[in-house]
């Protein structure tokens, strides 16, 4: 069986997939997608309710919650689409241009 | 045992004994028969397939490459526009080393609309990555279906079994049936390593490819494709030992001492072989060579079988609008090409949208040959052959 984690951009051909096909789930948890991000979500804490809303329309499961209250964003992961701005009722989340985390 | 089919009851027939787990069912014609056949197995319990009727011949490959992807062993049958429904999907299916069997009843491309055969819908598909196998007869639609399946699970490519609209799906022969334990015994069962219902390992099908990976898999996916040669071979072999029928990469009729030589596909092998017996007995020394196999191409073999040819007949019947002749014929000068000595070669482009050819036809295809044998003038390279044109009597 061949492993995700022995794949890379310098495995020869014969030790690849014959599909490119993974044979193991979650892994794309290990792969930094935050680069992509040109536009950055700020959680601003004080102003957030907890109320959860923004959670389930991260389309990248980029908002972790820990015993009932969000965290800040999974940067890793966040692309910046912004939808957790629009739709957070309290102004708890600011989106500032560029990728960079501030 | 012995009995009377079309080539489309011959094809469904082989499903039934073969019992494949899933059908994606869509009709066109001329392959329509092929899941209607099918579809009363089902109805009458003789197999237990989940036979999935779809919206088109799009979802019927995506039902087959979904439930080859899940472990089970998955068939289709389509013809000329439903394979160009197809494109995108076939793609997918050789590319993520699903080894689909997809009978292909040829049949010619729209427009002009046309419902008779020629090999333009196969031809446009010929580098899709799928093993492509064709059949001359009802016989060879039959046997040719058994053994595609141990072919293209073995080196994992999907794999178009052919036949000839018409010609070879409709017209009724008589044709020698295994024993379906016998076939059972034969094409196995589908045993892939991994599959998305194997619960201990999930597994991700067609992921993105990045550039880093995919010129990769391009390679790894030509390599199948170099060793499905071999593995044709290899089963046809074992596939004599329960017929008693050989077959090779080509069919070689006549070719021991052949001068003048057609290279063809499909049914009209036939009427070639026909033309050839009777030329034969006239003193000329013609040959035939059928290709079975299109994808992998036999080069090399097909190479050595022209070797002591003097001028040789490539005959397309699919156009391939290269404006440098058709798609046989690309294939068969670049065989050759290697060879220190080289037959006279020409293209003739015959019998598209069910254009009849006949034996006579055959005899002229040898006149032009004997000329070009005799006088070392090959005139036009890539022409046509059966339409009209100004200036020739009717």
């Amino acid at each position: 069986m061949i492993h995700a984690k022995d794949i890379n951009e310098h495995t020869p051909y014969e030790e690849l997939t014959p599909g490119g096909e993974i044979y193991e789930p979650g892994t794309a948890r290990g792969f930094n997608t935050g680069t992509w991000r040109t536009d950055t979500p700020l959680f601003i804490a004080d102003a957030c309710k907890h109320c959860m809303l923004c959670v389930p329309f991260c389309p990248d499961i980029a908002i972790p919650v820990k015993d009932g209250k969000r965290l800040d964003f999974d940067y890793m992961h966040c692309k910046g689409c912004g939808i957790c701005e629009n739709v957070c009722p309290f102004s708890a989340i600011k989106m500032v241009s560029g990728g960079a985390v501030v | 045992m012995s009995i009377c089919f079309s080539g489309n009851e011959a094809v469904a027939y082989a499903m039934k004994q073969i019992n494949p787990d899933v059908m994606g069912a869509f009709p066109i014609t001329p392959s329509t028969e092929i899941p209607e056949y099918f579809a009363k197995y089902v109805a009458n319990g003789e197999v237990n397939t989940e036979y999935v009727t779809v919206e088109s011949e799009h979802s019927s490959m995506s039902v087959c490459i979904a439930a080859e992807a899940a472990g089970a062993r998955a068939v289709s049958a389509t013809s000329s526009c439903g394979l160009a429904l197809m494109y995108e999907l076939l793609y997918v299916a050789a590319s993520s080393r699903l080894p689909i069997t997809l009978a292909c009843v040829n049949r010619a491309l729209s427009g002009p609309i046309n419902i008779n055969n020629d090999h333009s819908d196969s031809m446009g598909a010929r580098d899709a990555g799928w093993i492509q196998i064709y059949a001359e007869n009802n016989q060879e639609a039959y046997d040719n279906f058994i053994m595609a399946m141990p072919v293209g699970e073995n080196v994992r490519l999907p794999v178009m079994t052919c036949m000839d609209g018409f010609i070879t799906s409709h017209a009724v022969e008589n044709i020698e049936l295994l024993e379906t334990d016998v076939v059972r015994k034969f094409v196995g069962e589908y045993k892939p390593e991994n599959y998305l219902l194997k619960k201990e390992n999930p597994l991700a099908v067609g992921p993105y490819d990045i550039s880093a990976y995919y010129m990769e898999h391009k390679v790894m996916q030509a390599q199948a494709m170099k060793m499905a040669k071999a593995r044709i071979l290899e089963v046809a072999a074992q596939f004599e030992k329960i017929s008693g029928r050989h077959y090779g990469l080509l069919d070689e009729y006549r070719m021991e001492d052949a001068e003048l030589a057609l290279v063809l596909i499909g049914s009209s092998a036939g009427t070639a072989k026909a033309a050839i017996d009777k030329l034969r007995e006239e003193g000329v020394k013609a040959g035939l060579i059928k290709v079975r196999v299109f994808r992998p191409f036999p080069g090399e073999e097909l190479a050595k079988a022209l070797s002591n040819t003097k001028a040789v007949a490539v005959m397309d019947k699919s156009e391939g609008f290269s404006a440098n002749g058709g798609p046989l014929f690309a294939e068969t000068r670049n065989a050759l090409f290697d060879q220190k000595e080289r037959p006279y070669l020409i293209d003739i482009v015959y019998g598209l949208g069910g254009r009849d050819f006949k034996v006579e036809d055959v005899e002229k295809v040898f006149g032009r040959l004997k000329n070009i044998a005799a006088t070392g003038e090959i005139g036009p390279v890539y022409t046509h052959f059966g339409h009209r044109q100004r200036g020739e009597q009717a």
